[in-house]
């Protein structure tokens, strides 16, 4: 059971469907408030698919399914009169690929969100699009393009303008889907810098591919492989002295 | 339990804003398809009842006389279908090749943008030129001229989707081919045009019911003729002209016979375009 | 290869003669034209005389007739268009997007004389029976809603048409609101929009120009439309802001007269007005496919 003084967001028996077949299976897991967890795996292991139930994200791919609940400070996200779009505001994401909307200026993106809510002042806004590009670590470097198209930026700078947006709406839990993947190694340490900044103001669910990046920033790992958790704990742990032996084959065979 | 998962009063009006914006997303996507329903079944209704084996047989009734029926523009209709594809086909194929295979050459960049032209060229407007070049030098109205309209109307079909089946094919066959030490001409014909010819086909019939469907360009080409015609060279009937002559006329009984034709002609629209789309699903599975 | 010289000789000479062919056409039509066009001058386009009896040809009604009754076809089909297309990328579920898009393609394939019988016995008397006392019964101060309960006029006819480039545009915006990259709806509906946020945010936001591309693509299929036009137009060449006035596009006009015209000069002007509307609907239609080659080199970047 979820203990409510520490953990923000818990799945319990979480299984996950394409069509048919069943990508994620009863999977258990609590997270923090303030850390940050890692879902590391080999592709298709359903890290992503998972990572995707936690915001009703999965829901919105045609001919999907999901079983389980997940707890969101104790209530359950996938309950009867609980509105997916108010879940979704709650608990952002980033993904993989950088994907500002290319028809907006750098701050509208970031106040996209806000706008979609309704109800602020155009003060407020720039006060909150100024706001969250700081906590982004992108202030600086866009303070005076601010009326640029969003896909004018760097791939990097992009990724960060999408987290930025994501932040835009305070949301609690932040999920991040391989989010350096498609980004160079200064980029990606930019955003790695950049997460452990966060993580005083929220709490982060990161899938990754990269295990010294999940080595790096995270306080918690969970390793999936072929839509189960096969071990979940420390990072510390899972790193040095995994309980398993398929996450130890797993992990030594990503270090050589 | 706390409120967070569920929106405030004031974010309502969003959910009820895209309830409503869905609704009439889903309204206009109906809007489309009920004309469909509507012109479907109303050619049916109309039609079917006088839809007998005389339509398909006897020759039409002069105004005034019931009866009669629609044989020589069936007849017309099939006889420069034929003609025209017989026109149309081999070299509307040969330009969607050279076009797709020849890309860099400029004269296959100036072919397409004619070609684009062509397939905005208002039907109307090609029965103009059929009759300058074709009805005015022979004399008089006459079969041969409407098949050339309607094989101008054809090419550029037959042409745009050869193009597009050809660009889809992975040049690792072309490269296999040449490798074989085959001539070019060959890889294309043998090999090219033969990986895609299913699809290629689909393009063709649709030409084909493009053309047996159009009225304008007949108009003052073929023009009309309530008798057999024994040449190519004099007027001749089609069942899309027949059916607009007799649907302005004034006389119930004609209206009728134009209700059937109608009927008659969609059928065979809509089966050519369902048997070239079960012909083009079964060869891309 | 030598063979292979051939054969692209061959290739090179039918695209010659395909393209003289299309120049010919061209040339045809000036050349058929031309008697018209030396008396007239450009005064032939702007004239609203259209009297063959008396030798009279001015195009302006027919131009007028052919705009009007396009761009009100237009306004007619935009929006149904739109939402179906929308309807099918981003509404229905993937089982009933293939049906309901076949159905709106079949649409496409009904010969516009068939259009033309169901203009004039259905649509015709449901504009008169209907629309007509409803329109001019209470808004008949307007000078669009004046005029006779004939039912064959301008508003039918750009219903008809309405119903004809329906496919035309659902099926090129379609096209557009597909190549919108799902990552970018995943960033809207991640911000927690609603369904219609997503579509408003993601989808129609970048696709303004594609759709526009759809429906100038749309209005060109509808100015050279003729059968279906033809027979419920009423065919009078007269100028008027009135929906339910009968009036005459360009190919309606060479549909009805040319068979039967009488002298030169009334198939000069007949073949000049041919001119104009190939013109008209070329210009058209480079357009809408310069702005679509445009959007795609944009997306792909």
């Amino acid at each position: 059971m979820q203990n409510l003084e520490t953990s923000i967001i818990a799945a319990e028996g979480i299984s996950a469907w394409y069509g048919n077949h069943r990508a994620v299976e009863n999977i258990n897991l609590d997270v923090k408030s303030g850390d940050v967890l890692a879902l590391i795996g080999p592709s298709g292991c359903g890290k992503s698919t998972f990572l995707r139930c936690l915001n009703r994200m999965h829901e919105e791919i045609d001919n999907t399914r999901v079983e389980g609940r997940v707890l969101y400070k104790g209530e359950d996200i996938y309950g009867e009169d609980v509105d997916p779009v108010a879940v979704r505001s709650c608990i952002g994401m980033v993904f993989q690929k950088p994907n500002p909307f290319p028809t907006m200026t750098v701050a509208e993106n970031v106040a996209a969100g806000l706008r979609l809510r309704g109800g602020f002042s155009r003060s407020e806004i720039d006060g909150m699009v100024e706001a969250a590009l700081r906590k982004a670590a992108l202030w600086d470097e866009v303070k005076n393009k601010l009326r640029a198209p969003g896909t004018s930026l760097s791939g990097g700078q992009q990724q960060r303008l999408c987290i930025a947006r994501a932040l835009a709406v305070q949301p609690e839990v932040l999920l991040m889907d391989e989010p350096t993947s498609a980004l160079d190694p200064i980029s990606t340490g930019r955003i790695e810098e950049l997460m452990t900044e966060l993580k005083k103001s929220v709490t982060i669910v990161i899938v990754t591919h990269n295990m010294q990046q999940a080595a790096r920033i995270s306080d918690q790992t969970a390793f999936f492989l072929m839509g189960k958790m096969v071990e979940h704990g420390d990072t510390e742990q899972i790193f040095n002295a995994p309980a398993r032996e398929e996450t130890e084959n797993y992990i030594s065979g990503r270090f050589g | 339990m706390s409120d967070t998962l569920r929106l405030p009063r004031i974010q309502r009006r969003r959910h009820f804003k895209s309830m409503v914006a869905n609704g009439i997303i889903m309204i206009f996507a109906g809007m489309a398809i009920l004309p469909l329903i509507m012109v479907f079944s109303y050619i049916t209704s109309s039609g079917l009842p006088s839809l007998n084996l005389d339509f398909f047989v006897k020759l039409p009734a002069p105004a005034g006389e019931t009866g009669g029926g629609m044989a020589n523009a069936i007849a017309g209709s099939v006889l420069m279908v034929v003609m025209s594809g017989v026109m149309a086909i081999p070299p509307g194929l040969l330009c969607g090749l050279y076009i797709a295979e020849f890309p860099r050459q400029k004269l296959a960049g100036a072919l397409r943008f004619v070609i684009d032209l062509m397939t905005g060229v208002p039907s109307i407007v090609i029965g103009l030129f059929a009759y300058a070049t074709l009805v005015v030098p022979l004399g008089g109205f006459n079969a041969f001229a409407g098949s050339a309209a309607l094989a101008i109307i054809m090419l550029p079909v037959v042409s745009r989707t050869t193009e597009e089946i050809l660009r889809l094919i992975p040049s690792q066959l072309r490269e296999a081919g040449l490798a074989l030490g085959l001539p070019r001409w060959k890889v294309l014909l043998r090999l090219i045009m033969r990986a895609g010819r299913s699809a290629i086909a689909t393009g063709v019939f649709l030409a084909i019911a493009r053309a047996s469907g159009e009225t304008a360009p007949l108009l003052f080409t073929s023009f009309n003729n309530q008798y057999w015609s024994s040449s190519l060279s004099e007027p001749v009937a089609s069942l899309p002209v027949q059916i607009y002559t007799y649907a302005i006329s004034p006389y119930e009984e004609w209206h009728r016979l134009a209700w059937a034709g109608s009927l008659v002609l969609v059928s065979v629209v809509f089966t050519i375009n369902l048997m070239s789309r079960v012909l083009l699903k079964r060869s891309s599975n | 290869m030598r063979s292979d010289r051939v054969f692209n000789l061959i290739l090179r000479s039918l695209a010659v003669a395909i393209i003289a062919g299309f120049l010919g056409l061209t040339w045809f039509l000036w050349k058929s034209a031309l008697p018209t066009l030396k008396v007239a001058g450009a005064g032939f386009v702007w004239s609203q005389a259209w009297d063959p009896v008396a030798n009279e040809f001015g195009a302006l009604p027919f131009l007028w007739g052919t705009v009007v009754s396009s761009l009100l076809a237009l306004c007619f089909s935009a929006p149904v268009s739109i939402g179906a297309a929308l309807f099918l990328t981003d509404i229905a579920s993937k089982k009933i997007r293939s049906p309901i898009a076949f159905l709106i393609e079949m649409l496409a394939a009904i010969p516009s004389v068939v259009y033309g019988i169901w203009g004039i016995f259905v649509l015709a008397p449901f504009v008169r029976e209907y629309i007509h006392p409803m329109l001019n019964g209470h808004l008949g101060f307007l000078p669009f809603f004046v005029g006779p309960p004939f039912g064959l006029g301008m508003l039918t006819a750009a219903m008809v048409l309405a119903v004809m480039i329906t496919p035309t545009i659902t099926s090129v915006c379609r096209e557009v609101f597909r190549s919108v990259p799902d990552p970018l709806r995943e960033a809207a509906i991640g911000l927690g929009a609603t369904r219609w946020e997503t579509i408003r945010l993601a989808v129609l936001k970048t696709s303004i120009s594609g759709i526009f591309a759809a429906m100038v693509l749309g209005l060109g299929r509808a100015l050279g439309e003729t059968m279906a036009v033809t027979m419920v137009i009423g065919n009078r060449p007269e100028i008027s802001l009135s929906l339910f006035k009968p009036a005459a596009t360009m190919a309606s006009v060479i549909a009805n007269e040319y068979a039967e015209a009488q002298g030169d000069s009334h198939m000069s002007a007949l073949a000049a007005i041919g001119l104009v509307l190939l013109l008209v609907s070329s210009i058209v239609n480079i357009a809408a496919r310069w702005i679509i080659k445009r959007t795609e080199s944009k997306t792909h970047v």
